[in-house]
């Protein structure tokens, strides 16, 4: 606390001089144990008032070095002044104590305890006795949101809260824990074109009530937009700092990448076949009888990319976990190739010619301390063409393997090195290889480019595509809105486990009208709803 | 020479061969450290511990004979482990393993050469029908394999005792054991002038063919597979439940066949009275071994080793057989441990990382 206080005074005794550097980063070294170098002489700087974008591809190193900052992460060598005093931060406490607050992409929130509970979560309003002071925390926490102008109901379950809302209470989170300056990585990847909206607007008010701002983002227009200086980092070093009006989207994207960007995707229109998946009237429910699901019916169609759009947790995830087998229905029939799917294992979907990106690739998609090899066999490994009784043809499934390594790009010096030591690029690229490689009839890809480099995600779109043209059958599920736009063919919108819009032509729509569908300002028809399932 | 083999392989690899070597360094600084504090003569002492296995050929054969039941033991425990099942029956699948062999050794009347290949196998059967049992608990209600083996290790054992003091006690010999089982089943010595037995071959014969089955067979991809990531099993469409049945159920066999080795190999009936101290050092040697078969053996003779040397001081010493216990339990700490010399080997990764500009 009474550090807190010293820092402030500290704030206030320089408020006086402009352009106060408040935080150095110099010469920044991170190795992790793997042997990944994350980031390597880094400078990075930031001053008082200010918002600094801190762009760069996935993989570049910005969430690692603002997790150092954070203390979640040491430095293996460099510096970290802040205010001009050298500062090493062992764990997230200390830098709060520093007046450092950090957002991090996944919410780290209770989500069974109130808003203000959350808010005071660490630092609680005590009565005699060592309770928490609960009507202390609601008014104190009603106070900082008022103060910011955050619409907030401190009462509230956080587990009830929508996607913007559950961010807007981390930040307050780190407003009450004494936060000056204040790091969101990746904000907006989460949230719909309104709530962004909304979120540079308190952001404004931040940074006029004296708070400094760090934005992780790869989204360059929102850069464009917010920031006053942009640090633009790649291959885990920072190609320098500019000011915001005094350097081009084409610039930025080129420091980014270290070459000319090619954004347009090429694709001609889609020619649906037949009905691959035919999805009808499906609910789950869970053990808390919510419907996360509830009456679902469409059909997905050879030659076409289906797109699934919806705000994080409305069904999007559970629609894969059904149509995948990993988790049955409750109600309503899925059939997959005119086969009803009720009661088949994983095994069976799958030899059906369903493929299955998985949203989260180290917990489904990979065995991380697998060789390379092993994790590109999991689906093939009892095939005939890999066997010779019980004995796997292990000459032949390593020249398969290094083909496919070469075919798919995937960096590494050999197909025998551990999934773990590959960047995050390179470890979907496993996975797309060997979901791709049985010629698939239907392809599940569930937020397929997530977390990876523009290299390898332009990679996978192409094959997606080339696939696609080939007459499989694709539903991309994606949180990226201009992934989903630019790829589908027709598209899909969730709000609260039900699909409230179709689109037929996806290339007709605006990232904003979608928005409103997303989040349930907007809804169509039953009968336009319908026109999804095809005969 | 040494250099050149150094510089290949991964740091992990290199890493590892350091960290092996400064844990056996320190255990042995260690033993002396706390042999000087005990010990009158200490350095006879230390000279009956690391030599003494190696002073005799008939020791160097009490090496090997150890060797043999724990290489089976180890075996037993590395498939398991393989499979992320903590299954700790193999003590209690040795046991009944050699209960079931001397029974089979006592009213089966089979022609030489068969009838210890089916005391084998009838041992292991029943052996890895034992430790399915977690398994099947597990698949079934979600229990615990580690709890329910571990509780059934003292069913087998009082099992195994039942049988044999109250069906094929011999109430004429004066300790507790069986009737003297039939010449057939026994199994004859392969190196005269000590006790090392035929179980040499079947252990060598088990150590490759648990390393075919793990490394080479469609089923050990599956084990392996499960073991490292049982989400990733099922998502690729393994059928894992099948996995952790058949990893613990061949678990149980090769333990329960290490029990009948042993009591066919070094006895010529059954004389256990409790469970045998190396009961539970399939672990310790699995650990060792890093789970790989072929190293199974390499682990079980260092074991073993320590055991003999420990004998051999605590007989011709004043040092008790409790110490070296406690130097054990320091090894296998610091071999274990993942985070030890978790510096040093930053300082390698940062080095090999950075190198390169």
């Amino acid at each position: 606390m009474s550090l807190r206080i010293l820092f402030n005074l500290c704030l206030l005794t320089k408020q006086g001089e402009t352009m106060q550097e408040i935080v150095k980063m110099e010469n920044i070294l991170k190795v992790y144990p793997n042997g990944i170098v994350a980031n390597q002489s880094v400078n990075f700087s930031i001053v008082e008032g200010e918002i600094h974008a801190l762009v760069g591809e996935n993989g570049a190193g910005k969430s690692t070095l603002m997790k150092i900052l954070f203390g979640i992460e040491q430095f293996t060598d460099g510096k970290i002044l802040l205010n001009g005093q050298e500062v090493k931060f062992n764990n997230p406490q200390e830098a709060i104590k520093h007046g450092i607050g950090m957002v991090h992409q996944h919410f780290m929130l209770v989500p069974s305890l109130t808003v203000a509970e959350n808010v005071v979560l660490g630092d609680e309003p005590r009565k005699a006795g060592g309770l928490l002071d609960i009507n202390r925390a609601i008014k104190e926490t009603q106070d900082i949101a008022d103060r910011y102008h955050f619409d907030i109901n401190p009462k509230m379950k956080v587990e009830d809260c929508s996607v913007g809302t559950k961010q807007k209470i981390e930040i307050l989170k780190a407003l009450f824990h004494g936060a000056k300056v204040l790091i969101l990585d990746e904000p907006t990847a989460v949230l719909t074109p309104q709530e962004t909206t909304e979120l540079f607007k308190e952001l404004m008010l931040l940074k006029e009530k004296g708070h400094t701002i760090v934005f992780i983002s790869h989204k360059l227009n929102e850069v464009k937009e917010i920031s006053n200086r942009i640090t633009i980092m790649r291959a885990g070093k920072d190609v320098g700092t500019y000011h915001t009006d005094k350097v081009s989207k084409e610039d930025i994207s080129n420091l980014m990448v270290g070459r000319e960007v090619i954004w347009d995707l090429e694709k001609t229109k889609a020619k649906p076949k037949d009905v691959t998946v035919r999805v009808e009237n499906i609910t789950l429910v869970n053990e808390h009888k919510r419907r996360l699901l509830d009456d679902v019916s469409f059909s997905l169609r050879q030659g076409e990319i289906l797109g699934v759009v919806g705000v994080e947790g409305n069904g999007q995830r559970e629609l894969v976990d059904v149509l995948t087998g990993l988790q049955r229905v409750s109600a309503g029939k899925i059939a997959i190739m005119n086969e009803n799917t009720d009661k088949f294992s994983i095994r069976q979907i799958r030899d059906l010619g369903l493929s299955h990106i998985p949203e989260d690739r180290m917990t489904l998609g990979v065995a991380e301390f697998a060789s390379i090899e092993d994790n590109l066999l999991s689906i093939y490994f009892d095939k005939k063409d890999f066997l010779n009784g019980p004995f796997l043809k292990l000459k032949e499934i390593n020249v398969w393997a290094k083909e496919k390594v070469k075919d798919y790009t995937v960096k590494t010096g050999s197909e025998k090195s551990p999934v773990k030591m590959l960047s995050g690029g390179n470890i979907q690229k496993v996975v797309v290889a060997r979901e791709f490689s049985n010629n698939p009839k239907i392809i599940v890809a569930d937020q397929p480019t997530r977390g990876i480099d523009v290299g390898a995600a332009q990679f996978i779109h192409k094959k997606l595509i080339e696939l696609r043209d080939n007459g499989s059958a694709v539903l991309l599920v994606s949180a990226d809105l201009t992934e989903v736009m630019d790829l589908s063919d027709s598209l899909i919108v969730f709000y609260n486990g039900k699909i409230v819009a179709y689109f037929e032509d996806a290339s007709k729509l605006t990232e904003m009208e979608l928005g409103l569908y997303m989040l349930g300002l907007k809804s169509q028809t039953e009968e336009e709803v319908r026109r999804c399932v095809y005969a | 020479m040494l250099k050149g083999l150094f510089k290949k392989g991964t740091v992990d690899q290199r890493f590892e061969v350091i960290r092996f070597a400064v844990a056996i360094f320190l255990a042995i600084v260690m033993a002396f450290i706390l042999i000087l504090l005990v010990s009158k003569e200490p350095f006879e002492a230390l000279g009956y511990l690391f030599l003494g296995p190696i002073s005799k050929f008939r020791k160097f054969g009490n090496v090997i004979e150890t060797a043999i039941p724990l290489t089976f033991l180890g075996l037993s425990v590395s498939i398991m482990f393989s499979a992320n099942q903590f299954n700790m029956g193999s003590s209690g699948a040795l046991f009944i393993g050699g209960t079931i062999a001397a029974i089979v050794g006592l009213v089966l009347p089979l022609p030489f050469g068969i009838h210890p290949i089916v005391a084998m196998l009838a041992a292991g059967v029943v052996g890895g029908l034992l430790t399915s049992i977690p398994a099947i608990v597990k698949l079934k209600w979600g229990a615990s394999e580690l709890v329910s083996s571990l509780m059934l290790n003292f069913v087998a054992l009082n099992l195994g005792l039942y049988l044999i003091l109250n069906h094929f006690r011999d109430l004429t010999a004066g300790s507790l054991s069986s009737l003297p089982l039939l010449e057939t089943v026994l199994l004859p010595t392969l190196v005269s002038g000590t006790r090392i037995h035929f179980g040499l071959i079947i252990v060598i014969i088990m150590v490759i063919l648990a390393w075919l089955f793990l490394a080479k067979t469609k089923w050990g991809y599956a084990l392996r597979m499960t073991g490292m990531n049982i989400n990733f099993a099922k998502y690729s469409g393994i059928s894992t439940a099948a996995v952790v049945l058949y990893s613990q159920f061949i678990g149980g066999f090769l333990a329960g066949m290490g029990g009948a080795v042993e009591i066919i190999g070094m006895y010529d009936r059954f004389k256990w009275q409790f469970m045998p101290s190396y009961a539970f050092d399939g672990v310790i040697v699995a650990v060792l071994a890093k789970k790989n078969p072929l190293y199974v053996p390499i682990a079980a003779v260092l074991l073993a080793y320590i055991r003999v040397g420990a004998d051999t001081m605590s007989v011709n010493s004043d040092v008790s057989y409790e110490m070296i216990s406690i130097i054990q339990g320091f090894i296998i700490i610091m071999i274990a441990a993942n985070a030890f010399l978790k510096q040093y080997r930053q300082r390698m990764v940062v080095k090999e990382a950075t190198q390169h500009d």
